[in-house]
């Protein structure tokens, strides 16, 4: 295998990532590969600085006034936080769905889903097809191709996400990123994102943080376990397939956890 | 048959009402002042609407409201040239305050750090809360130079566009000076609401434009600005009802020329103002003349209750979709 494929092999890679926010150190020493077209999820307690880690990864980390990171975040190889690197132009490529759904209130659905290639100045690569795409790709296309100029806030909170989720993928990134994405949706909307999830890992790479152990067992390749001790920076426990991480896992606290026992 | 029929249900008087003394005296207290300024308010419009009848029955109110002219001798009043005055120099004065009003507030809620923010917000109420007539003898004694200078060189650069020509010679005493003075008046009002309404802006859709590749520019154009704009649109028209209703500060720096309408020479030294007017003849006027003073009054009130009311209306309105 030349260095090449190996690169294509991970797709992205956090090597030594430690986060502060102002003197508070929160996450220490974290090194996970994420390969592509798998899902990878990251699970734990609150507080253990999951959702912190997953926002190194496309930059929205450096938007905290006070936040601070050492180590790098490696997109194809290249360090996102170059100082030659625009952060807006990372972010492209990683894109990112939210806890709560956050369609734009002021567009339509279809504005909604070209609303990143305006805000990025990509007007030309606007057309009704790749609204359509996207759409399809997240499974919202049924539900919205009749109503493609009513306001998104008349969908459902599902629909919405869905919609949130069809405006990442407008933009066609290599990475998106889930930060909780089902935590405000009920179960059946829950259970269509996850078949959307499913569905897109055979094009690009996701990282989803989740706090439902079936859902990280039902989604993800890939699991990471995050812990903190009282007062002292978050770090992986464990980082293996979800299968083993589930059913065979080697350190004692990630069996106490992911078998309900904290948490 | 009627005994057949089910018992209606009887609706119960669920209406609170105070129980305690301390409650009976606090709720009289709040109702008599919401109401007497229900009254006070009915009263004034009852004692200008008296007042000003004969002016109104003598020239007839198109002729006061559009006609030209302010004559003692022939008991002819006008008030056209003061009415058109009063809106060019305010919309002069919005059309100026706002970038400013809408930078600083930017500025205020989006980059300042938390210390800076609080002496900023300080600092712009406090100059909210600057009396006009300070901010009249500014403009007369120092501004006025200033802004005259500014008009001539707005006049030699762009004096082909006839709204910057000059034939007076002088840039004293201009609408473009009075809508400067203005615009240092409201920029504070405006700032102040569009900060707030910034404010209610909800991060997490500032924080989804970034993570589509947005910057900060086409963050606050796209994103920012659409979500805030009825809220910001309220506090212009705050602004705008201020700069109709001022008088002091526009008295001192704008020559008032009652026979002729200044449409949009705002380079010229002559304009109006309605408030002005009413300030300027009030202390030697005649008694057909108080009266007629007292029916701009009106006309100038009826003016602000519209603006004031159409801001009422859009704040109230602003983002909908935090109601649902």
């Amino acid at each position: 295998m030349n260095s090449k494929t190996m690169n294509r092999a991970f797709h992205l890679e956090a090597k030594d990532i430690n986060v502060w926010f102002g003197e508070r150190h929160v996450l220490k020493d974290v090194n996970l590969q994420f390969p592509s077209n798998q899902v990878t999820a990251l699970i734990g307690p609150s507080g253990c600085g999951k959702s912190t880690f997953i926002r190194t990864l496309n930059r929205m980390h450096e938007l905290i006034p006070t936040a601070g990171l050492a180590g790098s975040v490696l997109l194809d190889g290249d360090d996102i936080y170059d100082d030659a690197v625009d952060p807006s132009q990372v972010r492209l490529k990683v894109g990112m769905v939210f806890q709560k759904p956050n369609p734009f209130p002021t567009m339509s659905i279809k504005e909604n889903v070209i609303s990143g290639l305006k805000l990025s100045g990509r007007k030309n690569e606007i057309s009704n097809d790749l609204v359509e795409d996207s759409l399809k790709r997240a499974s919202m296309w049924n539900e919205a191709k009749d109503r493609l100029d009513e306001p998104a806030l008349s969908l459902s909170g599902g629909q919405q996400q869905r919609l949130c989720i069809a405006r990442s993928l407008a933009m066609n990134p290599e990475v998106i990123l889930m930060d909780e994405p089902c935590s405000a949706l009920d179960p059946g909307s829950t259970r269509r994102i996850e078949e959307t999830i499913l569905e897109l890992k055979e094009t690009m790479s996701i990282v989803i943080v989740t706090h439902n152990m079936q859902q990280a067992q039902r989604v993800s390749d890939k699991t990471a376990f995050f812990l903190a001790d009282d007062n002292q920076p978050g770090y992986v426990v464990e980082f293996g397939d979800t299968q083993q991480i589930f059913n065979q896992p080697v350190d004692p606290r990630t069996n106490d956890y992911v078998n309900g026992h904290f948490g | 048959m009627s005994e057949t029929l089910p018992k209606a249900p009887v609706r119960r008087a669920l209406r609170v009402k105070p129980a305690t003394t301390e409650d009976k005296i606090f709720f009289g207290v709040s109702a008599a002042a919401g109401y007497s300024s229900l009254v006070l308010i009915v009263l004034i419009l009852i004692f200008l609407g008296l007042q000003a009848w004969p002016t109104f029955a003598q020239q007839g109110i198109a002729e006061f409201v559009f006609g030209t002219g302010w004559s003692n001798a022939e008991e002819q009043y006008s008030i056209g040239p003061m009415l058109w005055g009063s809106l060019l120099i305010a919309t002069l004065g919005v059309i100026l305050a706002v970038p400013m009003a809408i930078s600083i507030a930017y500025f205020i809620e989006f980059m300042a750090t938390p210390r800076l923010k609080r002496t900023a917000t300080l600092f712009i109420d406090l100059l909210a809360a600057i009396p006009s007539v300070i901010l009249g003898l500014w403009g007369l004694e120092v501004f006025s130079y200033v802004g005259a200078d500014w008009g001539r060189m707005l006049n030699e650069t762009l004096g082909f566009l006839p709204i910057f020509s000059n034939v007076a010679e002088s840039f004293l005493r201009t609408p473009f000076i009075a809508g400067v003075v203005i615009a240092v008046m409201i920029v504070p009002i405006i700032s102040s609401v569009t900060r707030e309404i910034f404010s209610q802006v909800d991060d997490d859709l500032i924080k989804a434009s970034i993570a589509l590749g947005g910057n900060r520019e086409s963050t606050f154009r796209k994103v920012i600005l659409p979500v805030s704009a009825s809220g910001i649109t309220g506090g212009v028209l705050l602004g705008l009802g201020r700069a109709l209703g001022e008088t002091v500060a526009i008295f001192f720096v704008l020559n008032l020329v009652f026979d002729s309408y200044n449409w949009f020479n705002i380079l010229e030294p002559g304009g109006g103002a309605i408030a002005s007017l009413i300030l300027g003849q009030f202390g030697e006027a005649t008694a057909s003349e108080v009266s007629a003073l007292l029916a701009a009054g009106v006309i100038l009130f009826l003016l602000t209750l519209v603006i004031n009311s159409i801001a009422a209306f859009i704040v109230s309105r602003a983002q909908p979709w935090n109601n649902r």
